[in-house]
């Protein structure tokens, strides 16, 4: 297996990986940074669990080959809180109590966080679509929504 | 007075909403799951050779290739597991040995140094199989024409309350006889006959198995897994391989969601059988999602049959019951669940004359076991349908009939048991006046019709009448107080639950107290299984005793010290007070130090280290002709849900506008993570009811990925759910409490079902109400083209 030495930006900080050119951007996160905040649900794109920012795109990072990312941004979970504060997202989903078993959780933060990017303030419905690919079996996900909708409005809030 | 009631409240976290403990480092990506433990370079990656054939004789298995291919480090088959394998029938191997019984059984295992080499050499294993026929229904498996699936049932080890029947593929019948039900069809102004096939679903945690197993030199096992029961796994693997309980270490870090999949054992002993052959190194076996379709557990399908009947004024007279479970290849754990059926087969109802029939049956589908409700969904999904149309069928309200008939305190319970207290009655008015039960609000489109239904429930933990619980508190230098316990947080919130109550019961902030994570059977103190919605109930009391076991041995300690009688001392906000010196005293330093004496004559006290069990030891035996004995289980926990539904008339696509829980939970610890139970359980239940079930075709499934297999999306959630919480204490209870994970999800078909009749008038009987099957079920009916 041909190895490829990439360089990329990975929560804001520099990386340079030697990665296999068969490697996923998730087993790359997972298994050569240890960053396993990132979670492996089906491998299959199906379910969200592994979901990262690619230059501020919310994708299944088990569908992407860590060598087609060289040069990319990437943010993982472990990158969404700056200095020890939080991201408004991972603040409300704490406060609505939108976590429960919390492996859905890192997938439903970046989801958020990338349609929050994207658009300040989304309706119900947005928020529901931003999420449809993210599969949660615990919460039943009306929590989740409130919490992505208050932190929208939170967010707004430091805006202005 | 005044500050006194707000150090009170502050340092009584029981029935206030805390966020959960472990909410930051979830959020953070911090949490450590069972896949998320780093072992280094020289772990192998295990991968498992799986029966092709639904029913079959293995008659020779080669796995000479597989040896030879490079990167192999071990192989293994059921040559090395000759022991047997179950929690309450021990009908299985780890590795089967002459016969596999569904597609998918665990023929031979692989650990080699990469996932791609295991995989290969998976495929260079070749088994020759002799096909048999096979068993794809309950109710002809449980009929003298079968072919026999385990023709040595009758050997195989059981506990006392499971009863099969030998020569058959029947592995627990379990009978109610109570009344004269035959007599009693003759006072019926109405009956109701009725029958329903309840599919298989799967659990799909979010996380996969996983489990990671290393053997040492010694012998001593160590095993990784995503766990919802390290002393259950603990205990029979230890028992299969012929080791002591205290030779295997079961580690079990945060849960991805287990609904049941991951209690007992299921795949977590291939690692530990494959890993016994390469001592030293970790073995991971992390299933794929396809894997976990039909490889773990899955819920048992069942085909139910029903019959009741009530007088002209309402009364339910009688029911006669005949439940096939859809067992699966082995019912080890299955088997409980056809008896926790059987026992609670009336329903939440008062039925003086009932029979009951329930039967686990082998057959050749994938192993079904305990999942979220156990039995109780299946069951409620066509006893609650039957209600209704026995209401219709004597022209009384739905929401009136239940209200004479559901379960009251004191009544006598189809076992012969007492009901406790409790607030179905409360629940049932409640959910009825949320959905505004007789008001017809127009539909959202011309195309559209709207409809509302409602749906009791009961449920008590299944388990054996002995499962035990234990606690342990110790106390820090600075006073933090550290709870140990074995249940599992699994998402529903036990560690913090464990936390509000060991700081309520000693007296100190809920922010001084941790819970030690993860769990690990060698440090942990014992806990039957994370399952039946038992924790908040039996550990809950386990938790308690252990931190009021520290806080009498810290009045003790200070009562000496300060010369005084501990009846006049109490703990509060982390301070040990006098109500009659009026001193005060911080924990900090003094619940690992001691004290030292007036005068300095020495020392008392030392680490305070609290301890406390619970095992209910009033549960009895059912007579196994009758099922009647006094005490069938510990408790039952009730509720209700309604639902207003929307049907689209051009495609059969039903939505679930908004819906009403409320349950009776005896005591909400955590309020708002019980909302949170009754709102994820009813999505759950949502999505079984309109989209789940696997599709089996001749013992082969069909839809082994997500694409085919849908579960509810955040677009699928309801607008709305409002949930009530009922109060009515447990006698045994801590605070009075009773579980609520479960039950969240057991009334949520009927109650849709009945919401679908209301809106088109036709019984839609079966889930899932798919699209497409509620469009045929309309045409069929002349009511679209």
């Amino acid at each position: 297996m041909t190895i490829h030495q990439i360089t990329l930006t990975i929560n804001g900080g520099y990386e340079q990986v030697d990665v296999p050119a068969n490697m996923t951007l998730l087993q790359m996160l997972r298994d050569k940074l240890s960053l396993t905040g990132t979670k492996n649900g089906c491998n299959a794109g199906e379910c969200g669990a592994c979901t990262v920012l690619l230059d501020g795109e919310p994708i299944n990072s088990c569908m992407i080959l860590a060598v087609e990312c060289a040069g990319a941004d990437i943010v993982t979970v472990e990158g969404l809180a700056h200095d020890g504060v939080l991201d408004p997202v991972q603040q409300t989903i704490i406060e609505h109590g939108a976590v429960q078993c919390g492996f859905c959780t890192p997938g439903i933060l970046i989801s958020a966080r990338g349609l929050l990017d994207r658009n300040p303030n989304p309706s119900e419905d947005e928020i529901r679509e931003a999420l449809v690919g993210n599969l949660c079996r615990c919460t039943g996900y009306l929590r989740i929504i409130d919490a992505v909708k208050d932190a929208a409005s939170r967010q707004q809030a430091l805006l202005t | 007075m005044a500050t006194r009631a707000r150090t009170e409240k502050a340092t009584h976290p029981v029935g206030d909403s805390v966020p959960r403990i472990d909410a930051e480092e979830k959020v953070n990506g911090s949490a450590l799951f069972a896949d998320d433990f780093q072992f280094g370079p020289g772990m192998l990656y295990a991968r498992i050779k799986r029966s092709a054939y639904p029913h079959a004789l293995i008659k020779r298995v080669d796995t000479s290739k597989a040896r030879a291919l490079p990167g192999v480090k071990a192989v293994v088959t059921g040559d090395d597991t000759p022991g047997f394998i179950g929690l309450y029938l021990q009908d299985r191997h780890i590795f089967c040995r002459d016969r596999a019984r569904y597609v998918g059984d665990p023929i031979a295992g692989v650990a080699a140094i990469n996932e791609e080499i295991a995989e290969q050499a998976v495929d260079l294993i070749e088994v020759e199989y002799e096909p048999l026929p096979g068993v794809f229904d309950p109710e002809y498996g449980a009929s003298p024409e079968a072919p026999l699936l385990h023709p040595e049932l009758s050997k195989y080890e059981v506990v006392n309350f499971i009863f099969p029947e030998p020569d058959s593929n029947i592995s627990n019948h379990f009978r109610i006889r109570k009344g004269d039900v035959e007599a009693a069809w003759a006072q019926c102004a109405a009956i109701v006959e009725r029958k329903y096939r309840i599919p298989h679903v799967q659990h799909v945690p979010i996380e996969p198995h996983v489990a990671v197993a290393k053997v040492e030199e010694s012998g001593k096992v160590t095993l990784w897994a995503s766990s919802q029961s390290p002393f259950a796994q603990r205990n029979l693997i230890a028992k299969a391989l012929g080791k002591s309980q205290s030779d295997i270490q079961v580690v079990a870090p945060f849960v991805g969601g287990g609904f049941g999949s991951k209690a007992g054992v299921s795949m977590e002993a291939l690692a530990v059988v494959i890993a016994m052959k390469v001592k030293g190194r970790p073995v991971k076996l992390r299933l794929t999602r396809e894997e976990e379709f039909f490889t773990t557990f899955v819920r048992q399908g069942v085909v139910t049959h029903f019959k009741m009947g009530c007088d002209k004024d309402g009364r339910l007279i009688a029911m006669e019951n005949k439940f096939f479970w859809d067992g699966g290849a082995y019912t080890e754990y299955g088997v409980n669940m056809t008896r926790a059926a059987g026992y609670s087969s009336s329903g939440p109802y008062f039925v003086p004359n009932i029979k009951t029939d329930s039967y686990c049956v082998y057959t050749n589908h994938p192993v079904s076991g305990p999942m979220r409700g156990f039995g109780m969904p299946e069951m409620h999904a066509g006893l609650e349908q039957c209600i209704d149309e026995l209401a219709y069928a004597i022209a009384m309200d739905p929401v009136q009939f239940r209200k004479i008939n559901c379960i009251k305190t004191g009544e006598t319970l189809v076992t012969g048991m007492t009901m406790h207290p409790t607030g179905l009655s409360e629940c049932l008015t409640k959910a009825a006046e949320a959905i505004a039960w007789g008001r017809k609000d127009p539909p959202s489109a011309p195309n559209k019709r709207r409809g509302k239904g409602i749906a009791l429930m009961w449920k008590a933990p299944a388990m054996p009448p002995n499962a035990g619980s234990s606690a342990k508190v110790d106390l820090n230098e600075d006073g933090t107080v550290t709870v140990s316990v074995g249940g599992q947080d699994i998402g529903q919130g036990t560690f913090t639950v464990a936390a509000q109550m060991a700081a309520a019961a000693l007296g100190v902030p809920m922010d001084w107290v941790r819970v030690n994570t993860p769990l690990n059977t060698d440090y942990s103190p014992y806990e039957w299984q994370t399952v039946a919605s038992r924790l908040t109930w039996s550990m809950g009391n386990a938790v308690v005793a252990a931190a009021r076991d520290a806080r009498q041995q810290i009045l003790e300690m200070v009562a000496k010290a300060w010369d005084e009688d501990p009846e006049y001392l109490d703990i509060i906000d982390g301070k040990v007070i006098s109500y009659k010196s009026e001193e005060s005293i911080s924990l900090k330093n003094i619940v690992v130090y001691g004290m030292s004496l007036p005068n300095d004559q020495g020392w008392i006290g030392g680490p305070v280290l609290g301890r406390g069990n619970f095992m209910p030891t009033y549960v009895t035996g059912l007579d196994p002709e009758t099922g009647q004995g006094p005490r069938a289980v510990v408790h039952y926990t009730t509720g209700a849900q309604a639902v207003e539904v929307e049907v689209d008339m051009d495609t059969g696509k039903v939505e679930v506008l908004r819906g009403v829980a409320a349950f009776d939970v005896g005591k909400a610890i955590n309020p708002d993570m019980v909302r949170a139970q009754m709102e994820g359980g009813f999505v759950q239940g949502i999505s079984t009811a309109l989209f789940e079930g696997l599709q089996l075709k001749e013992g082969f499934l069909q839809n082994s990925s997500f694409v085919d297999y849908r579960i509810a999306t955040s677009s699928d959630a309801p607008l709305a759910i409002h949930t009530i919480i009922v109060e009515v204490p447990q006698d045994d209870g801590p605070w009075g409490a009773r579980g609520i994970g479960e039950h969240a999800m057991v009334p949520t078909i009927p109650a849709i079902a009945n919401a679908i009749y209301d809106a088109i008038g036709i019984r839609v009987g079966s889930p899932p109400f798919s699209s497409e099957r509620v469009f045929l079920v309309m045409q069929d009916a002349g009511l679209v083209d």
